[in-house]
């Protein structure tokens, strides 16, 4: 197992999990806040819809899906 | 800048792409892969690519995302390093192919994702144990899904067929022509036998508040459910060769016997150029690989396993076609465009996706249309057009190369 931080919460994670999968293991629900202020949550799993764009390790606006966690990763949702 | 040449440069790491690239490199052509994913694989795959492809496979750089084309020959790109600029004397295509969605109330809710997306999560760890999902959508791809969230732990509620059970029978009955899809089949119905799997069935609309918490159908039933997974079908990604001057010919890439695309040394493989599974894009992938290096003896060997696989989509195609009903269920203010917020109601003035986009926003976010558009598309009958950025690329990237 590995550590990651979801919104400064420690979140152990299996090696080879995406940060799409810690956010889901640390029970948050919205990655992001639409246009509009709904929550949302990955859609294709595969790196095509933007919608698990959160801030990695201080980087806003990447895929949560298609980054895979390293030990110490700080994530940040919404 | 950084830049990389290459004899024949292979874009997409999945099985067409994969198979092109060793079959350039057995003729001792100097290639390489480019993949945006984390792992090489594809969509099939998903980094698990079977150990007897994966001998002598040229370079591969993963997490790399072409984000714009230069010229026919020279793609921008962006690495975690920085940005490079790809060139190829031959390049061959293998984008592979997204998921269809389709708008429906509720779909923003989230857990509501694609069939194929859930497995890709889950895959990549998304914690699925226990939690009860339905699986709704057209083709034998929703089996496929759900046996393997089952067998992640998933408590699959039920299986919502949009094709009518007359259609579904006559390909099954037609599955004996193809003995190993057969045994393919009967397998998964074997691993779901006591899931109810319901044809002539859709999903009218997601419920929940902050997130799924049941879906209605077509008959007015719910059931609930803690995800629900969404699969209508698979669209090429035919960005990238649009934008190199590929022709297009129904949403796919036009490509000759050869694999050849309209532009000369360019080549298409795999389900860019039509929805045909993973047979097909294997045959594509060594014809294209070998054609590129000049070997047509080679490729040609392929031809009849192509024609083979071709024909056995082209019945899954006509089986599996989209019911009229789907593009009714939006409400005015059901999102369409879920990156810029566009409800089905800022859509209705509007003529063509061109139109849509300008006036209304839709398809102008972060994923550039590869959502909505194919949703439009099917929705009110638009064609998307062909853009200079493919993705969304960091500045630096873009400011130190001139993109047309």
């Amino acid at each position: 197992m590995i550590e990651v931080r979801v919104n400064g919460r420690p979140c152990p994670v299996p090696e080879g999990s995406t940060v799409a999968a810690a956010i889901a293991r640390a029970d948050v629900v919205a990655f992001r806040r639409s246009v509009h202020g709904r929550p949302r949550a990955p859609l294709c799993g595969m790196g095509v819809c933007f919608e698990c764009r959160v801030t990695i390790d201080g980087r806003p606006q990447s895929l949560a899906c298609q980054t895979p966690c390293r030990d110490g990763m700080e994530v940040a949702t919404e | 800048m950084r830049r990389e040449a290459f004899a024949v440069l292979v874009i997409g790491g999945g099985p067409a792409g994969i198979a092109a690239a060793r079959a350039a490199t057995r003729t001792g052509a100097r290639a390489a892969i480019v993949d945006d994913n984390p792992t090489i694989g594809g969509q099939a795959w998903r980094g698990a690519v079977p150990d007897a492809l994966l001998s002598d496979l040229p370079g591969v750089r993963v997490a790399m995302r072409v984000v714009a084309a230069l010229g026919s020959h020279d793609l921008l790109a962006e690495a975690e390093y920085g940005p490079v600029v790809l060139s190829g004397d031959r390049i061959i295509l293998a984008t592979g192919a997204r998921e269809r969605f389709l708008p429906f109330p509720g779909w923003t809710l989230p857990g509501v994702t694609g069939a194929g997306g859930l497995q890709a999560l889950v895959k990549g760890g998304w914690p699925i144990s226990g939690r009860r999902v339905v699986v709704a959508g057209t083709g034998p791809l929703l089996l496929a899904a759900a046996a393997s969230l089952r067998r992640y732990g998933a408590r699959i509620g039920l299986i919502a067929e949009q094709a009518p059970s007359d259609r579904v029978r006559a390909f099954a009955a037609g599955l004996v022509r193809h003995p190993a899809k057969l045994r393919q089949a009967a397998e998964l119905r074997w691993a779901l036998r006591d899931i109810p799997y319901r044809t002539g069935c859709w999903v009218r609309r997601a419920l929940g508040t902050t997130e799924v918490e049941a879906v209605e159908l077509n008959d007015g039933r719910r059931v609930s459910c803690d995800h629900l997974a969404c699969g209508f079908g698979l669209v090429p990604n035919v960005e990238l060769p649009a934008a190199l001057g590929c022709g297009l010919e129904n949403g796919a890439v036009r490509v000759d016997p050869w694999q050849a695309t309209s532009v000369e040394g360019i080549y298409a493989a795999g389900e860019v150029t039509g929805i045909a599974g993973l047979e097909s894009a294997l045959a594509e992938g060594w014809i294209a690989g070998y054609a590129a290096a000049g070997r047509h003896n080679e490729a040609r060997a392929l031809f009849r396993a192509r024609a083979q696989a071709r024909r056995f989509a082209a019945g899954l195609d006509a089986a599996f076609s989209l019911r009229p009903e789907l593009k009714s269920l939006c409400a005015p203010d059901t999102v369409v465009c879920r990156c810029e917020d566009v409800p089905w109601r800022d859509l209705q003035p509007h003529t063509t996706w061109r139109a849509a986009k300008l006036h209304a926003r839709c398809g102008m976010g972060p994923c550039q249309g590869r959502v909505c558009g194919a949703a439009a598309q099917f929705l009110f009958g638009w064609g998307p057009g062909p853009e200079a950025v493919q993705t969304p690329a960091r500045i630096r990237t873009l400011v130190q190369e001139e993109v047309p």
